[in-house]
């Protein structure tokens, strides 16, 4: 065992790397939910977007184009989730599920013939002598861009909720249905558009895996991120700012425990591979503890069906 | 335009008649989704839902859907109860794998001991162990109102690397010339789940599906308990009124379906399976999600449902071997099962009405 062999500084400006999808994917999330949607088929819309993003790049030869796809395809098969709640009234916990199951076939269907090939690699930002700095070059300025990407969004979103008159309705929406609607706010027009955001930004967090991170396609390589991304969402109680915070926190966890398994210590490689789940599940039991101050933030209307009587 | 109002109780017939109509849905859906792949989509319909049950091999497969059904019909039993309260255990892929662990850990342990004690011993131990691994949501949400659905299936990942570990480490063969996996049970005649007459597909984890599903009946007809899950489901309120203890509903809830699922996993690993390994599980427990509903949580309509979901099972292994179907493609056809039946569901809850364009003033 060698622990002097991990570099905080590598540590560091690896866990960025390495939260970046959830971090995607939890942001999106808290835009649907903060419309009073639960959707829980994060996990799938995340390994679809992973499969579209790798399929697209791998085929034009640009990760952009892939980046593009994998937004659509995040957000087009979202839209079957959106049409089902909204439109058909059906319970969001089982299509959610639904969404999960059927995304993780669709993707692996998909992704077939493009297991085992390299994607184009992305651009990565080098400045000249700036991103050589010693410790804050790694950590701030050579990363990809995807990084920057996911930290802008989180800005964009904390803006949005805060200071624009739609971020308002948004939550107004998500806070009570009914009130929204009473006062001449399309209920089901901004949540299945809160929705198809989700879908992108899971679409992206999924590309964000299989064309940066990994950066390869296996099946059903989410491996439960989209889940993680969930429980981040509860962890910062409806905060976008504290979204950031959950997302490195388990990125570093994941990092950390990569870091470990490479240095030889003596836990056995499967105990810490578990790790990024318990400490999510000892996070969720720390936040729900505290009963009072985490459901003050959830949106009342969080799950409930939405039907205008009259 | 159309409008749709609120029925003021769910519609019997078309609560019959949603699950048929989705399948058939599903088969059309499907259909399309196998011509995009360039197969021809009558044929590999027909391959699925017909030669399993009518063609030349069907005295090979008609066991299959036994042998594929009862782990499916055991776990969404379970489930089904723990749904209609609005208890959302998403984890019965964890349970399944605990119950198999703890089952086969202990006949591993006492190899090769030959006892009529030793098979019986390890059905406890699965639906222990598979009660085990579900209390711990359990007990986190009524301790401390800690989410089920991101804790049991959080679990998942956890059981499925305490098996890759089991099945390099502890429980390894230590005559099986370094390969991962244990012994194999199929050999081990104490502890083998064998079939009860040869070639029926019939063995305990058939029967225990059996009871179960009976059981169920007559636990959600009959008994207080029964009620009291029904009441929850289709008005909390009404429920907390009426005295109901959801703490205890919770805990019964997810208790009885990990119970359920561990055995499912022992009666796997102890049967057809044989062996403790790395890809022993293969999703039966997320497939039984789709199972409990299309079933329409009711006992002997999950037994049909499992049954049906067993046929896709078999049907997609042999249009994988004969037509080049990809294995994924069925795992999208039963995902897409469960959307047509939730959209077909609207039909149960709600009235679709002509209405003249009105102009609210």
């Amino acid at each position: 065992m060698d622990l002097s062999a991990i570099s905080p500084t590598l540590l560091v400006a690896s866990l960025m790397v390495a939260s970046t999808p959830i971090l995607l994917a939890s942001i999106g999330e808290l835009v649907v939910e903060k419309s009073g949607v639960l959707n829980l088929g994060v996990e799938g819309m995340m390994i679809t977007g992973a499969i579209c993003g790798f399929a697209a790049a791998v085929l034009t030869g640009s990760p952009m184009i892939g980046f593009v796809c994998a937004a659509l395809g995040g957000a087009t098969i979202s839209l079957v989730f959106a049409v089902l709640t909204q439109y058909f009234l059906s319970n969001q916990v089982a299509t959610g599920l639904a969404l999960t199951l059927f995304g993780l076939g669709l993707s692996a269907m998909l992704g077939q013939s493009y297991v085992g090939i390299k994607p184009p690699t992305t651009y990565k930002l080098d400045l000249p002598l700036i991103s050589d700095v010693p410790i804050l070059g790694p950590i701030l300025f050579s990363h990809d861009f995807t990084v920057y990407a996911a930290l802008a969004l989180v800005l964009g979103v904390w803006w949005f909720l805060k200071y624009t008159r739609r971020g308002l309705i948004l939550r107004a929406v998500g806070e009570s249905h009914d009130a929204a609607h009473a006062l001449g706010y399309k209920v089901v027009r901004v949540r299945v558009l809160a929705i198809m955001f989700g879908g992108a930004c899971a679409g992206l967090g999924g590309a964000a895996l299989s064309l940066v991170r990994v950066p390869q396609w296996t099946e059903g390589m989410t491996a439960g991120s989209g889940w993680i991304a969930l429980a981040i969402v509860v962890f910062a109680s409806w905060k976008p700012e504290r979204i950031l915070l959950g997302a490195y926190l388990f990125g570093g966890v994941a990092v950390l425990q990569l870091n470990l398994q490479a240095a030889g210590v003596s836990i056995p490689v499967e105990y810490l591979s578990m790790s990024p789940y318990l400490i999510t599940i000892i996070v969720l039991v720390a936040m729900s503890a505290n009963r009072a101050k985490s459901a003050l933030n959830a949106p009342a209307a969080l799950g409930r069906v939405f039907h205008a009587s009259r | 335009m159309l409008r749709v109002e609120k029925r003021p109780s769910p519609s019997k017939t078309w609560g019959y008649l949603a699950p048929i109509l989705a399948v058939i849905a599903t088969m059309i859906g499907g259909g399309m989704m196998f011509a995009l792949l360039g197969k021809d989509p009558f044929e590999a319909i027909r391959i699925i839902f017909y030669d399993p049950l009518f063609s030349e091999f069907a005295w090979y497969y008609r066991p299959q859907l036994l042998i594929k059904g009862a782990p499916l019909i055991l776990i969404a039993i379970g489930l089904s109860m723990g749904f209609r309260a609005g208890v959302w255990n998403i984890g019965a892929e964890g349970q399944y794998i605990i119950g198999a662990l703890f089952g086969a850990g202990f006949a591993l342990a006492v190899y090769p001991t030959e006892s009529v004690f030793i098979f019986p011993s390890m059905i406890i131990l699965g639906a222990l162990g598979g009660f085990l691994w579900a209390m711990i949501p359990a007990i986190l949400k009524t301790k401390f109102g800690t989410n089920e659905i991101l804790v049991s299936l959080m679990l998942v990942y956890v059981a499925e690397q305490l098996l890759a570990s089991m099945s390099l480490g502890l429980m390894k063969n230590p005559e099986g010339f370094g390969f991962p996996g244990s012994r194999n049970l199929q050999q081990y005649a104490s502890a083998h789940n064998a079939e009860l007459w040869i070639g029926s597909g019939v063995h305990m984890g058939v029967v225990f599906g059996l009871i179960a599903v009976i059981f169920a009946y007559v636990m959600l007809a009959r008994h207080q308990l029964g009620f009291h899950i029904r009441l929850t489901g289709e008005s909390p309120k009404a429920a907390r009124f009426a005295g109901v203890n959801p703490n205890r509903l919770i805990i019964f809830c997810l208790g009885s379906s990990g119970a359920l699922a561990g055995l499912a996993g022992l009666f796997e690993i102890a049967g057809p399976s044989g062996q403790v390994n790395i890809d022993f599980n293969v999703g039966y427990g997320f497939t039984a999600i789709i199972v409990a509903f299309l079933g329409r949580l009711n006992p002997f309509g999950i037994m049909l449902a499992g049954l049906l979901m067993a046929l896709t099972y078999i049907g997609g292994e042999i249009a994988q071997s004969s037509l080049g179907l990809p294995s994924a493609a069925i795992q999208a056809f039963q995902g897409m099962l469960l959307f047509f039946l939730l959209a077909v569901d609207l039909l149960t809850n709600f009235k679709i009405k002509w209405a003249k364009t009105e102009i609210i003033v």
